[in-house]
């Protein structure tokens, strides 16, 4: 028996959560739509970026919102070809983790450049914003190569 | 720190932030939509399910174990664990087992105007039920028992899917009583 072409079709499962941000992902948020970055300071002085509400050693509450500054060192990285469907980027780009300049940690964002050629790990990068910010992660559109800074070191 | 007005104490512990932020509405909460697409391939009992609804065909499966018929045809019986192969016509007329009237919007589903009437639909033949929208009265007048038949599509735009009922309508014959509706009947049958 011959069998005919088989049926398919996309079926799609969405959901539209909205989730409450809590104080301190709240502030690292109103950050973003300000085009500042935020991180919170530990007992000890070092700064956690992005921002946990709770000490990740001691478990005790962190409170203190601090700015770190909007440029920053790349630790690690890998490169994306081609972005996932839903990724917030469109076109192939880096994937790394930044420790900002005044923070402790790094946090994982895109680096936008056309090729891994363009990448290394110790490069200095800095902020892009997106011109219309809400408040969302998305509000930084990643980190850019800084050019010609390194004589200033 | 804004006025809270009348949210709920906060579990979190306030936190002091750089100057900058100090006056300014803070963010409380944040879009995080979940989007899972699935690429579907029907069984082969869906398939001919499916390809039946393009010449306006409704399929069951008849059960070898007592002849209960099943809808959608799923190749089993789901009871037992055997596998079925007779397929069977049913009408496009039943009756009403079971309904929900829903007042609140879906998220992506722009065409369904509130109130709708989502009903388990028993279809002459058959003795399971499937969901389907009752339209064509006003929402209160639907009632379990209530005899429907289907409104389809344009056979032009006709296609494999059972989006080719658009909703099930009254025929005005008089109801099924409410003892004998849905799976009441079938389920007496088998209990006892």
């Amino acid at each position: 028996m011959v069998q005919p072409e088989p049926l398919r079709a996309d079926v799609v499962v969405e959901y539209p959560f909205t989730r409450t941000t809590g104080p301190v992902v709240g502030a690292f948020l109103t950050g973003m739509r300000e085009g500042i970055l935020l991180g919170v300071r530990r007992p000890d002085g070092t700064i956690l970026v992005p921002p946990t509400e709770y000490d990740p050693v001691s478990s005790d509450p962190l409170t203190e919102m601090v700015e770190v500054g909007q440029a920053g060192v790349v630790e690690t990285w890998t490169w994306v070809d081609p972005p996932r469907p839903q990724s917030p980027w469109d076109a192939p780009h880096g994937l790394a983790m930044i420790c900002l300049d005044g923070a402790d940690t790094p946090m994982l964002h895109g680096v936008l450049v056309d090729s891994p050629a363009e990448m290394f790990t110790g490069m200095r990068v800095e902020a892009v914003w997106a011109t219309e910010r809400v408040g969302h992660i998305a509000d930084l559109e990643g980190f850019r190569p800084v050019e010609a800074e390194a004589a200033l070191e | 720190m804004s006025d809270t007005g009348d949210l709920p104490q906060a579990l979190s512990n306030p936190v002091t932030l750089p100057e900058l932020l100090a006056d300014l509405e803070p963010v409380r909460s944040v879009r995080t939509p979940i989007r899972l697409v699935y690429d579907f391939v029907p069984s082969t009992a869906a398939q001919a399910y499916l390809r039946a609804y393009s010449d306006k065909r409704i399929l069951g499966h008849r059960s070898p174990v007592d002849g209960a018929v099943f809808v959608p045809p799923r190749g089993v019986d789901p009871r037992y664990g055997v596998a079925i192969d007779e397929t069977v016509d049913l009408a496009d007329t039943g009756h009403v087992g079971n309904f929900c009237v829903t007042h609140l919007p879906i998220p992506g589903r722009d065409d369904l105007e509130i109130p709708y009437v989502s009903a388990w639909i028993h279809l002459d033949g058959a003795d399971v039920g499937f969901l389907g929208l009752v339209a064509g009265c006003p929402s209160e007048d639907v009632r379990i028992g209530m005899r429907v038949r289907a409104v389809w599509k344009p056979d032009d735009q006709l296609g494999p899917t059972a989006e080719n009922i658009l909703y099930w309508e009254p025929t005005g014959e008089p109801d099924v009583p409410v003892e004998e509706a849905g799976n009441r009947a079938w389920r007496g049958e088998d209990d006892g």
